[in-house]
């Protein structure tokens, strides 16, 4: 009898707890729901090839969002390019190569830190060191790099979550054959890990995506009503780095600068331009997801 | 179109060539952070010394590919509007590439005291201490009022009052009434017993230190108990939806919400026998618009007034300003006054007529007669 009352009320609790979760999901989904589906209403109509292809301009009719994605793209690259190496390169060297010391320690925390630090913060760094110390343009050379180092601390802790998660036991028997610690590391630790990675590095260049205030801060222009000469030409050299250097608009600044105008007509361009935006994290996201699948299943220990 | 063919292969190329590099190669992509670090220092000196080098662009056959012919503009975003019309219509007109960005008049005349842009966009004279650094860094610059805005006393539509004094005003808005003015019958026995509720520019922008100056007499002076936002489409919503309230909000956020609020006409107490003007643009044009009308400048470097691309860009400004200025909502000066700017900036006279204190109430006249001070 006694037992049996015991039981109830366990699962009463059990049945309680389970009813809240569902709440605390719901609430969840549904501000998200709320939220894009107000942004859709707005915007989706918005949203063609005019839109997508047609400079900033005065009138909301005939504005577009061409110099900011191409240039929110740019920075992107940028970053990617330069935080990826040098974010996997010191993670590797943080969890196989570094001596487990106090000096470590220190550089540890000190990572995890700064992966809290508000974004305004590495714009201001970003201000006094690219632009006046080391004197280069407000461009999209700069933009890339501030954003670069706001997601270098988040690529480091990610190389080094997955590289942890790769059994002790392939590095033993790697090096149990005689293999060099580079060996263990480029032909076993970053293989494995090579999905993890991949999903950290797209996490964090889906929040450079979305930053505006650093890039404010450094500069970033806008009205901009043309596009930074290409990286390929057709005639010789075919590379150029001449985008590098010109000024740059990123899709949030945009947005921002249509939500403060007066006219309604913009509020939609906003709500448009902010679709675009979610529409490109949502894909780098899903390009993370599906990466990660792919090399998961390449692995067989 | 050819350009942006390139560009979508550009892309596609720079994509897999960033999925590449998440998945695990290390070190090929950072080749091309080197090289441009050090042609990136070139370049940037070479924007700083403009007038030692001659001008590279050649106005009417800028290459695509050329960027050193770009005209580079900053500064307030209550200016920016009218900028980004001009920079539209004129890059459409010649071709030549103009960038126009919004650090605000303060981040806007900090690079331009340092020489980084060609235009910096104001809606307040140049202070003292930023005439100072252009003095020590060799800058001199034209300063052009280009039109007007109408600072616009702002109630709920259902609210019977049709003007207001701007002695009122003070009593409403002066530092001291902080805590102490909460209601509507405090400032005038026959309005109503009911609470005020206030909405106002936030301290950071060019509004704030005009209305204060132009109705407390003190620039920055104010109560600090009221709802403040950089952003005046906040302001509308706030005084939209609440009876009892007040505010202050540029012309051109009024303009287009015209059903959602009541602009009330302003009596300047500083005049005798002063009748409530509304912030009409006629009362504007014809100076009695007082003293809320602001006049909103743009400062042109003396060099880059030198190169052909900025000195054409300024004139086709002079020169269409007032049309654009209307359809962006923003108020046109007297045309005779673009006559004098025209002229001001054809003899190529630097300094400023405020001599870096900010003033009322000025007619735009005045600001183009006055003796400039460097």
């Amino acid at each position: 009898m006694d037992l049996r009352k015991l039981v109830e009320r366990r699962k009463l609790t059990d049945r309680l707890f389970a009813a809240l979760g569902i709440c605390c999901v719901l609430i969840a989904l549904l501000t998200l729901v709320v939220l894009m589906g107000d942004l859709a209403r707005q915007g989706l109509s918005r949203i063609d090839w005019q839109f997508m292809t047609s400079f900033p301009s005065r009138a909301a009719a005939r504005a577009g969002i061409l110099s900011a994605w191409v240039g929110s793209l740019m920075i992107m690259l940028v970053t990617v390019i330069t935080a990826v190496p040098l974010g996997v390169a010191a993670g590797v060297y943080l969890e196989e190569y570094a001596p487990k010391n106090r000096l470590t320690t220190f550089i540890e925390i000190n990572i995890s830190n700064l992966a809290g630090v508000p974004s305004i913060v590495y714009g201001l760094m970003a201000l006094g060191l690219f632009i006046y110390q080391l004197g280069m343009n407000r461009s999209t050379l700069a933009g890339g790099l501030t954003l670069a180092c706001l997601i270098l601390p988040i690529v480091i802790v990610a190389t080094r979550e997955s590289l942890r998660t790769i059994p002790s036991n392939i590095r033993e028997a790697a090096f149990a054959i005689g293999a060099s610690k580079w060996q263990v590391v480029s032909h076993h630790l970053l293989p494995y890990s090579a999905g993890g990675i991949a999903t950290g590095v797209i996490i964090a260049t889906s929040r450079a995506l979305g930053e505006t205030a650093p890039l404010i801060t450094i500069g970033a222009l806008t009205f901009i009503a043309f596009l930074p000469p290409p990286p390929v030409m057709s005639e010789p050299p075919f590379v150029s780095f001449q985008w590098l250097h010109d000024e740059f608009t990123v899709l949030p600044i945009q947005m921002f600068n249509w939500v403060s105008r007066p006219q309604p007509e913009f509020q939609v361009n906003a709500a448009a331009a902010g679709l675009v935006l979610v529409a490109m994290t949502l894909s780098l996201n899903g390009a993370a997801i599906w990466l990660r699948y792919r090399m998961r299943k390449r692995i067989k220990w | 179109m050819k350009q942006r063919n390139l560009w979508m292969w550009a892309m596609a190329f720079g994509l897999t060539l960033s999925f590449v590099g998440c998945g695990g190669s290390t070190s090929t992509p950072t080749k091309p952070e080197t090289k441009p670090a050090a042609s990136s220092d070139t370049k940037s000196a070479d924007s700083a010394k403009a007038s030692t080098t001659t001008p590279a662009a050649v106005p009417d056959k800028a290459a695509p590919q050329v960027s050193g012919g770009t005209i580079k503009i900053d500064g307030s975003s209550t200016v920016f509007p009218v900028s980004e019309a001009v920079a539209e219509e004129f890059q459409a007109a010649t071709k030549i590439k103009v960038t126009v960005g919004i650090s605000g008049t303060g981040g806007g005349f900090k690079k331009f005291v340092r020489g980084e842009t060609d235009i910096s966009n104001a809606s307040r004279p140049i202070l003292k201490e930023e005439l100072e650094q252009a003095k020590t860094n060799g800058i001199e610059f034209i300063e052009l009022p280009i039109c007007f805005d109408a600072l616009t006393i702002v109630v709920h539509p259902s609210n019977p009052m049709n003007e207001i004094s701007t002695a009122d005003l003070k009593k409403m808005w002066e530092p001291a009434a902080q805590e102490k003015v909460t209601k509507w019958k405090q400032i005038n026995d026959a309005w109503p017993d009911e609470k005020l509720t206030l909405f106002g520019a936030g301290s950071d922008s060019g509004t704030f230190d005009y209305f204060t100056e132009a109705i407390n007499g003190k620039s920055k002076a104010s109560r600090g108990d009221f709802t403040a936002s950089e952003d005046d489409n906040t302001l509308v919503q706030g005084v939209s939806g609440d009876k009892h309230s007040l505010g202050y909000i540029p012309f051109a956020y009024y303009e287009p919400n015209k059903a959602k609020l009541k602009a009330l006409a302003v009596i300047d107490s500083s005049k005798k026998d002063a009748k409530p003007v509304g912030p009409a643009p006629e009362n504007v044009l014809n100076g009695s618009y007082t003293p809320l009308s602001r006049p909103l400048f743009i400062y042109v470097n003396k060099k880059s007034a030198d190169k052909p691309e900025v000195k054409q860009c300024v004139e086709f400004l002079l020169k269409n300003v007032a049309d654009l200025a209307t359809e962006v909502k923003y108020l046109p000066l007297p045309a005779q006054a673009y006559q004098m700017a025209t002229e001001r900036f054809a003899k190529r006279e630097t300094g400023s007529v405020f001599g870096g204190v900010p003033e009322v109430g000025l007619t735009v006249e005045e600001i183009l007669k006055r003796e400039l001070k460097k």
